[in-house]
């Protein structure tokens, strides 16, 4: 296939990472640029802090044109918050910290059971922090590649009054020409990243050099096996009798709430091991370590319709 | 293709494409055939699949249930909109954009070729060429996707018979070339069982040409096949105004992204609409400084002289002028469930530019399938027309034809916030 090849030898191209980055650089613009009064989701985690480099990028030596908004379960690990607090106050950018646990206490989140996973709670959080402060635009780091109602969402996805997503009436969007128009009390739900793979984050990160909470990088904790998955053992997971309990180097492919976030086995100390891993995988992220994706086929688009990011 | 067993050290860049086709003629099939073989597909997926499979009878795993969608989709049966599906094949990263056959059909192709830059158009090898295939045809010409591959599939089906598959081709060529299509590639295959996908299989030796990967992995990425004008409309403009970085005081970047063409340090530039000119001071990306940079790259631009420039505006090269207008005349595709309505007023949207706009004259409707002009007073879902349409405030204007960055705009309805049109200027 010589003749074919040869079409594109000698041109430039940027590379696949590059290509994103300025992708994801024009969409962080484009909120700045249209939006109000916009805020940047930032938990911690992995695809978030690709977000915050992104945003050094798109905006230094400026300010940050929106600030840092966390919606904590309560159920995170230590590691994630203060890495959280940390690098918020390194960049110099305002975090807002909103909690469940104060939407438990007003009465608006109430849960069923105490050990409960707090995870689908914090939509009702995040709406009471869009309202308190007038945000019309939230950025938040999911990818398409992460899950099937994902993949069929719109860079800028628009969220009713309700905050709710309508996979039945999105917004046409064509070409890279968004639209972020919206009355009042509406909102839109921008993701830079849509068009990343996890590979992509870990390889980004380790060309940016970007640190990270120290449990995605492996380490020996006590787990218990359910089925495929791990389960930490900790204070708001604890063993129950009949459980056997396993001393295993495990590291996080994702943190989230630590009720429904599974830890995978792995040896994975460095960042060139986690992306040998990455991608050799034969488990898919929400796959291998979400407790509550599990249940239902189409339990993340049900949580979607009802404003979960 | 094998296994992504080490990240190799070739960058190719990133392909986006499209698919075009219904479910009777594969395309399920071969977008999970391209993700399988890449081993794109990971094991909780496929046993998911297996399950489903299972549940619908079927004894063989079966791919094209990879590309199954929503819980809403499914309770009616029918598909909504475009997702997108990504892979690697460790040279090159790919993003399909994969729109539904049916329902919507014009509105949802037009959204996933927008951004495509390579379209497959899917042939059934024992139907040949519909009505489908010049919609299809029509719409990739329409919306400038610059290279097209015509998979003749379901080849096992014919006796992988090659004068089935040169029949096919011919009549293509000429439907081709009535519509002005350029350079068209043909690859007979078979989704199903995977014959020249990804691997050449054994029941197609005639056929010499390359596998599909091998073209995807071919092809040119977006702008690397011609020298273009430079294009950078300004998105954002950063004032620090920092108090703890008193050096900054009078930094004025101005933010976005390299649509075409190409800057150094020390070019003339010209700001449009106000037509002031200055020179590039320094290109910068977070805050550091590169000597020149190219199409698609974001960046900050700092310049020579203080002069007004704001979100909005566009920054061209003097010799490469771009027109600035309050007419324009397009080709529009009509999204929205509401009919337009010629006395209304519209916002367009073009580069980070916004213009009201009033419909001058629907010229004609083109009906996609027969690809005859009628006239038209209103335009409905899914109508494709050639508009004229005048405008509050001008916009820095190509022809789609010459720069799809430049050319293309939306209509927005002002009371519903809604996007309600696609048009590529003429």
């Amino acid at each position: 296939m010589s003749s074919v090849e040869q079409t594109y030898r000698g041109r430039r191209t940027l590379s696949h990472l590059d290509w994103l980055e300025s992708e994801s650089i024009h969409i962080l613009r484009e909120v700045a640029g249209q939006c109000a009064n916009p805020a940047l989701l930032f938990s911690g985690g992995k695809d978030s802090i690709c977000l915050l480099r992104l945003a050094e990028k798109a905006f230094r030596p400026g300010k940050f044109p929106f600030p840092l908004l966390h919606i904590d379960t309560g159920h995170n690990y230590r590691e994630v918050t203060d890495f959280r607090d940390f690098r918020a106050a390194e960049l110099g950018e305002r975090l807002i910290v909103r909690n469940v646990e104060d939407s438990m206490a007003k009465g608006t989140v109430v849960l069923k059971t105490a050990g409960e996973s707090r995870n689908k709670y914090q939509s009702i959080t995040l709406l009471e922090a869009i309202e308190e402060f007038g945000f019309d635009c939230c950025v938040g780091g999911a990818r398409r590649d992460e899950e099937k109602a994902r993949a069929k969402e719109r860079i800028f996805s628009f969220r009713d009054d309700f905050g709710q997503w309508n996979p039945k009436n999105q917004r046409p969007e064509v070409w890279d020409i968004y639209n972020a128009r919206v009355h009042k009390g509406e909102n839109i739900r921008a993701f830079p990243i849509s068009n990343w793979t996890e590979l992509d984050v870990w390889q980004y990160i380790q060309r940016e050099q970007l640190a990270l909470p120290s449990i995605y990088f492996a380490h020996a904790r006590p787990v218990i096996r359910k089925g495929s998955l791990l389960q930490p053992v900790t204070e708001l997971t604890p063993a129950q009798s009949g459980d056997l309990v396993e001393e295993m180097m495990v590291r996080y492919r994702t943190v989230g709430d630590i009720t429904c976030t599974a830890p995978v086995e792995s040896n994975a100390t460095s960042l060139a091991m986690i992306i040998e891993e990455t991608a050799t995988a034969t488990v898919t992220e929400r796959g291998a370590t979400r407790l509550d994706d599990q249940t239902s086929e189409a339990s993340m688009e049900q949580r979607k319709k009802e404003g979960y990011f | 293709m094998s296994a992504l067993e080490h990240i190799p050290e070739i960058d190719n860049g990133l392909l986006r494409f499209i698919t075009c086709g219904s479910v009777d003629d594969g395309k399920s099939t071969l977008i999970g055939r391209l993700l399988w073989d890449t081993r794109t597909i990971l094991a909780d997926t496929l046993h998911a699949i297996e399950k489903t499979s299972l549940k619908r009878g079927n004894v063989e795993v079966d791919l094209s249930l990879i590309t199954d969608g929503l819980q809403a989709e499914r309770e009616q049966g029918i598909t909504i909109d475009v997702a997108y599906r990504y892979f690697s094949t460790g040279r090159r990263k790919y993003i399909i954009g994969d729109s539904p056959g049916h329902e919507q059909y014009t509105r949802n192709m037009v959204t996933a070729a927008s951004t495509a830059n390579l379209a497959v158009i899917l042939i059934d090898a024992r139907k040949g060429m519909l009505t489908q295939t010049r919609r299809h045809s029509f719409l990739t010409k329409l919306l400038g996707v610059p290279n097209i591959v015509v998979a003749v599939n379901k080849m096992d089906l014919v006796d992988y018979d090659q004068a089935i598959f040169d029949q096919i081709r011919a009549d293509y060529q000429n439907f081709a070339m009535q519509i002005g299509l350029g350079k068209v590639h043909f690859i007979p295959m078979s989704a199903l069982t995977g014959e020249m996908l990804v691997d050449r299989g054994d029941k197609l030796d005639w056929y010499a040409g390359p596998t599909l990967l091998d073209l995807l992995e071919a092809t040119p990425s977006a702008h690397s096949e011609r020298d273009e004008r430079f294009r950078f409309p300004v998105q954002y403009v950063c004032r620090p105004l920092r108090a703890d970085r008193p050096e900054l005081h009078d930094y004025r970047g101005f933010m976005g992204r390299i649509e075409s063409g190409s800057i150094s340090i020390g070019d003339e530039v010209m700001v449009l609409p106000s037509e002031r000119r200055s020179r590039v001071r320094d290109i910068q990306l977070g805050e550091i400084s590169m000597a020149s940079a190219g199409a698609e790259q974001s960046v900050t631009l700092l310049l020579d002289d203080e002069i007004d420039i704001s979100r909005g505006d566009m920054i061209v090269k003097p010799h490469q002028l771009v027109l600035v207008t309050r007419r324009v005349e397009a080709m529009l595709c009509w999204f929205s469930e509401t009919s337009l309505e010629p006395r209304r007023k519209y916002v367009l949207r073009h580069t980070t530019r916004e213009a009201r706009a009033m419909i001058e004259a629907i010229e004609y409707r083109v009906d996609v399938n027969s690809l005859e002009h009628h006239p038209a007073t209103g335009l409905a879902m899914n109508d494709i027309a050639k508009i004229s349409l005048r405008l509050a405030q001008p916009i820095c204007a190509d022809s789609y034809s010459s720069n799809r960055a430049t050319g293309n705009f939306i209509l927005v309805d002002e009371t519903t916030n809604n996007t309600v049109a696609a048009g590529m200027i003429l």
